[in-house]
């Protein structure tokens, strides 16, 4: 945000701040050892308001729940803005020093009135107002989120309106407050800061600059193609036309973790040429032409991953690995010298010591730091500095440290493409549980007393209007597919509202059902909204 | 924002003059003199329990004998840590101990009974916590044969850390348990298996279930073992691990308790998810 691809906050603010505003993340499920220090914070006396779907194990520790409709966070957003400049809440001062385009979003959200939002997302007025007070008078505030906000069509759009709040009160670049959001994968953070995104190179740095081409060329040692490449949601477009031929997948499963996973699947199968590397053969590696397996990268491998707080850290090999696997790095080295590449760092610190002379950000963090300081938060750009906590402390620098102000953006609420129907009545989003992760390839290695599988938790209304037994069978249906599965009656669930994980696709299918409409700033899919319908199974078959 | 306090006192410990940050308890104070003094239900992650008796002092002007984890430094108190008056007092609560529980899982107390010169056989026909074995599930089990009721396992399950609360002290004098509402089988319980009791317990009371199998086939191998430190696989928290291996084995899984992210607290993932590692395949789960 603010033009950097990272959080802008430390956990340990979290204990210091004096309110939480925790918007469509579960972290007490998803994220536990983050919410010990969210814990710490309440238990110091910090305010904590939720505002979810659901009333989530996490949102059970705040001070009020605002169970806001599937898909309706800008309405919410925007409605809080307009009320905090309505009741003279803003912070003119830093607005008028650091922020550009206020006069335009009083404006635009001018229509956003309490009444309105609460007709739209089913939260009461009242409880808006609160939240919005709440947040515009305290000393510090965070807004933590996670998928929650991000896996609709419009995720980008939601993590606007959320900054916009910050910049309307304040809320950033100073310690305790800030805009948080939390990474699900262990390194995805890093990930994004190494180049893995279409249009960067390691650091953020832009593929289509001239001057940082020619800087890793000169490492690399060969020709970086100047054009942006596909993210993920497009190459599978690309796929369904035919222009995209050949995969090479590393690490990820999407035969069981897309939306609509049937049209993924029927994708992959026509591939020319699929390459997969991974430890397990997923279901991905089934469809494979060739597989590579490799080692596991955080207990048999050597190399960084990066938080949700921008800390690079060191994994290790603890255990040798079975058999022929190979280490990612070795991999992917052998194959670029087969190809004519002439790399020449070939050990993990090696590599890194490559990327800190390309990326500044990393320049300060040698492997012996990264050691001794228990990791270091990125930017860190030479050998004294001691990493950043938190970022955009510049927006309350007299000069803004030379930097243009930050502008507030004009988001627009739009519900969810999938509308209710009367042939799909029912809201279902999908999330994760404690105890499993994702698709279910490493969390199901291990036995967890608390693992009830999946099942879909429904409401006591719907399942009374639908004549279900807790534990029933049933045939669950979207406009895309069908699956059969048990429900669980959840009296905290809201009417209308059904939840469920693709944590164990072999028992459900679950993303058979889900939204594959992608936002097309971030390319990520609607898991979070689609529209289905349950069916009694005949007689017979629904005790199974 | 929380000030931290700038002002300084000094305490003389066995007679070395020690300025600390006001705040500072006598068991930090001691510790960066270099002193060391035997703590059981005390933890750098836990706030005092004040159970164990273990960690006391004498201080100067004070009738009893004091704990030193939990006593702050007063500016200009004279401390002992070492006369025979400490000696015979934590003499006495390891004898006690051990003669109700079995300490022998313990390094620390084992060492200590040592130091302290402990009679185990000072008291004849003593009461012995005799309780069976308890053996619920896949990831960890609890032997309160061994149990002190030191109150670090209520205390990471409660608000120092987890705040799932789903163990408490039940039951009075010798009947005093560590038990789950009801005493229910823990897979009953509210327990989420984060396995923080067992990584805060000091007596081997709660051990993984890893380490229990290999105890009972009789091949947990301590000073063959390495401890490796990497970073959890699961979300993108970033938790420290602390991998022990033995044979090329991943045994059980620990948090330094410095660690800024974690304090050495995990979930169940982190703590237990490892697993996959060793598997020979993967496994999806069968339907039912």
């Amino acid at each position: 945000m603010f033009g950097v691809g990272g959080g802008t906050s430390s956990y340990a603010e979290v204990e210091d701040t004096d309110f939480v505003l925790l918007w469509g993340s579960n972290a007490r499920a998803a994220h536990p050892i983050y919410f010990h220090h969210v814990l710490k914070g309440l238990s110091k006396g910090a305010k904590m308001f939720a505002v979810d779907p659901r009333r989530t194990a996490s949102a059970k520790f705040a001070d009020l729940w605002l169970g806001i409709d599937v898909g309706t966070d800008i309405s919410l957003a925007n409605a809080m803005s307009r009320e905090i400049i309505a009741a003279n809440l803003h912070n003119k001062e830093f607005i008028e020093h650091a922020t550009s385009g206020f006069d335009a979003f009083a404006d635009h959200v001018d229509e956003y009135t309490l009444e309105r939002a609460a007709a739209t997302t089913g939260v009461n007025a009242n409880a808006i107002r609160e939240l919005a007070h709440g947040y515009a008078t305290a000393p510090t505030a965070q807004i933590l989120w996670t998928l929650g906000i991000t896996e609709h069509h419009n995720g980008v759009e939601n993590v606007l309106s959320l900054c916009n709040l910050a910049l309307l009160t304040g809320h950033v670049g100073r310690w305790g407050s800030g805009l948080v959001p939390l990474r699900g994968q262990n390194n995805v953070q890093g990930g994004g800061d190494m180049g893995a995104l279409p249009n960067k190179l390691p650091g953020f740095q832009d593929v289509a600059d001239d001057s940082v081409r020619a800087k890793f060329e000169s490492v690399y040692g060969g020709p970086i193609n100047p054009e942006p490449g596909l993210h993920l949601s497009l190459m599978f477009e690309a796929m369904a036309r035919g222009d995209l031929t050949a995969l090479y997948i590393i690490g990820e499963n999407p035969a069981d973790s897309e939306a609509d996973v049937d049209h993924t699947r029927k994708l992959l199968a026509e591939l020319d040429i699929l390459v997969v590397q991974d430890i397990f053969l997923t279901r991905t590696a089934q469809l494979a032409d060739v597989v590579l397996p490799a080692t596991v990268g955080w207990a048999e491998s050597e190399g960084t991953v990066t938080s949700s707080e921008r800390r690079v850290q060191r994994v290790r090999a603890a255990v040798k690995a079975p058999g022929d696997c190979r280490h990612d790095y070795e991999i992917i080295g052998e194959l670029a010298q087969r190809m004519g590449a002439k790399w020449t760092a070939n050990t993990p610190e090696e590599l890194w010591d490559e990327l800190r002379s390309l990326s500044s950000m990393h320049a300060g963090m040698t492997y012996d730091r990264l050691e001794t300081e228990g990791g270091l938060q990125w930017p860190c750009p030479n050998i004294d500095h001691p990493g950043t906590p938190y970022l955009h402390g510049w927006l309350w620098e007299d000069d803004l440290d030379g930097r243009a102000p930050a502008p507030f953006s004009l988001t627009r609420y739009a519900g969810p493409k999938e509308q209710l129907t009367d042939d799909y009545p029912l809201r279902l989003t999908t999330g994760r549980v404690l105890d499993s992760y994702n698709t279910g390839v490493q969390s199901s290695g291990y036995e967890s007393p608390i693992r009830s599988g999946s099942h879909l938790e429904i409401s006591p209304v719907d399942a009374l209007n639908l004549n279900l037994v807790d534990g029933e069978r049933v045939s669950v249906s979207s406009p895309r597919g069908r699956v059969e599965m048990h429900i669980k009656i959840e009296p905290d669930q809201v009417a209308g509202l059904t939840f469920s994980t693709f944590h164990f696709p072999e028992l459900v299918d679950l993303n058979l059902l889900t939204n594959d409409e992608w936002d097309p700033l971030s390319g990520t899919a609607e898991f979070k909204a689609a529209s289905i319908r349950i069916d009694k199974l005949p007689i017979g078959t629904s005790r199974g | 924002m929380k000030e931290q306090g700038d002002s300084q006192v000094s305490v003389h410990i066995n007679g070395i003059k020690v300025s600390v940050e006001e705040g500072t308890t006598l068991l930090q104070a001691a510790n960066s003199a270099g002193i060391e003094i035997p703590t059981l239900c005390w933890a750098e992650n836990l706030t005092p329990a004040n159970a164990c008796r273990l960690c006391v002092v004498e201080q100067q002007g004070s009738r009893t004998l004091v704990s030193s984890c939990s006593r702050v430094c007063e500016d200009g108190a004279q401390v002992l840590t070492d006369t025979d008056r400490v000696h015979r007092s934590r003499k006495m609560v390891l004898e006690f101990l051990a003669s109700s529980n079995d300490l022998s899982q313990s390094p620390d107390l084992v060492a200590w009974s040592k130091m302290y010169d402990v009679d185990t056989e000072r008291y004849k026909a003593p009461a012995k916590i005799e309780d069976q074995i308890k053996i619920e599930d896949d990831l960890f089990v609890r032997a309160y044969d061994r149990c002190v009721l030191c109150y670090k396992c209520v205390e990471a399950c409660g608000d120092d850390a987890q705040h799932t609360f789903a163990i408490a002290i039940a039951g009075r004098g010798f009947d005093a348990r560590v038990s789950t509402e009801y005493e229910v089988p823990l897979p009953e319980s509210a327990c989420v298996y984060c396995g923080n009791c067992v990584g805060v317990c000091p007596t081997n009371a709660l051990q993984f279930k890893t380490e229990f199998d290999l105890r009972d086939a009789n091949d947990w191998r301590p000073s063959e073992q390495t401890v490796t430190e990497t970073v959890c696989s699961y979300c993108g928290v970033g938790c420290s691990l602390e991998l022990h291996t033995q044979d090329n084995h991943i045994v059980k899984v620990t948090s330094p308790s410095d660690h800024s992210v974690t304090s050495g607290h995990l979930c169940i993932k982190g703590r237990f998810g490892w697993q996959y590692v060793h598997a020979p395949e993967f496994k999806p789960r069968e339907a039912p």
